[in-house]
């Protein structure tokens, strides 16, 4: 009897694992691919697109890209680089693209002589682009 | 060894002058070897202090400034040619450099006195450190950058559109580097460009924007 119970468990030890296995969903394939996990992932080398020049958008209400190279620009708690042309007090000269006029609102609607500081995180809305591909395609088409 | 200099000397010993003679041929000789000595290594001693290491030494601008530097273009770059604390801040020519250095005593004296030795204390007093750097560099014309970047050679053509509109203007009004490229190696004090609550520090209308 407890020779059959211990035949059983040994039996019923193999063939479980098989069983799960079999009921198991197909792993999920990771962006890191076969990289193991302690191992690093190269991640590609890619740089800012420097257009220079407006980048037209996709659709309406987008944030404008920035088409140009920020690296280096502070927006910190002292400065915001960004401001030095894009107000628009100093855009005529700078001949930058000037921030919008809703940004100069506050939250009661009162202007205010430079941006709010609702707004004042310019890469909350506004980024760059690099010149990588991207992960996923789309065929998206704005509303006509 | 005593040497007679009340002698009339013949063939070519008439060449050398008589105080060599009175002071001894291998004394002068001596002395000279011994000048080379000491000037090279007065310059050795000079320039170990016009290195990256010796300035971040300080934990004042190894906390402060040398963290900020380290994620700008003139720490790390794509070609690996490198300016480094000294190359901005300490001028090359003799003369400029011993009267910088000079000058520099008195960081000894702070350090000392610690007026700088938190990052608290250091932020308060940034707008006065960066008001005496850009002072420093407007009197020379921005030579440090000039070193290497100098306008003379500068191919306009291969700078991109807003570089080679601003510095075509900028040179020809007589503008010096420092007059625009404020901030690109360390972080700004604090600027006054009317967001948010009005700043006290005494910045407002100091800082020019580029053209």
């Amino acid at each position: 009897m407890i020779r059959r119970l211990v035949l059983a468990a040994a039996l019923a030890s193999l063939a479980l694992p098989a069983l799960a296995q079999g009921t198991q969903q197909p792993a999920v394939k990771p962006i890191r691919g076969d990289t193991p996990i302690p191992e690093s992932n190269h991640s590609g080398t890619y740089r800012m697109e420097r257009h220079d020049r407006p980048v037209p958008r996709n659709y309406a209400q987008q944030p404008p890209i920035i088409p140009h190279n920020i690296k280096g620009y502070q927006i910190t708690k002292n400065v915001n680089m960004c401001m030095v042309c894009h107000a628009k007090t100093a855009a005529p000269t700078s001949g930058a693209t000037p921030v919008g006029k809703s940004h100069y609102l506050d939250r009661d609607g009162k202007d205010s002589p430079n941006i709010s500081t609702q707004r004042y995180f310019c890469l909350q809305c506004h980024i760059p682009q690099f010149d990588a591909e991207p992960l996923v395609s789309n065929t998206f088409k704005p509303a006509q | 060894m005593a040497y007679d200099f009340e002698v009339r000397r013949r063939g070519w010993k008439r060449w050398i002058p008589a105080w060599v003679w009175r002071v001894g041929p291998w004394t002068v000789v001596g002395l000279f070897a011994a000048g080379i000595v000491f000037w090279g290594g007065f310059n050795w001693a000079f320039e170990l202090t016009n290195t990256e290491p010796f300035c971040i030494s300080c934990h004042e601008m190894e906390e402060n400034v040398f963290k900020e530097y380290r994620h700008t273009i003139h720490y790390t770059n794509r070609s690996g040619v490198r300016a480094t604390c000294p190359d901005c801040h300490v001028p090359k020519e003799w003369g400029p450099k011993i009267v910088r250095k000079i000058q520099a005593s008195t960081e000894v004296l702070h350090k000392v006195l610690g007026s700088i030795d938190t990052p608290e204390k250091f932020q308060a007093k940034r707008w006065a450190l960066a008001e005496h750097e850009w002072a420093r560099m407007r009197a020379n014309d921005s030579q440090e950058c000039r070193n290497c970047h100098n306008f003379r050679y500068m191919d306009l053509g291969e700078q991109g559109r807003r570089a080679n509109a601003t510095h075509s203007v900028a040179f020809t009004e007589g503008k010096t580097c420092i007059d625009c490229h404020k901030g690109i190696a360390h972080q700004l004090p604090p600027i006054d460009q009317a967001i948010g609550a009005p700043r006290v520090e005494p910045s407002a209308g100091k800082f020019a924007p580029p053209r």
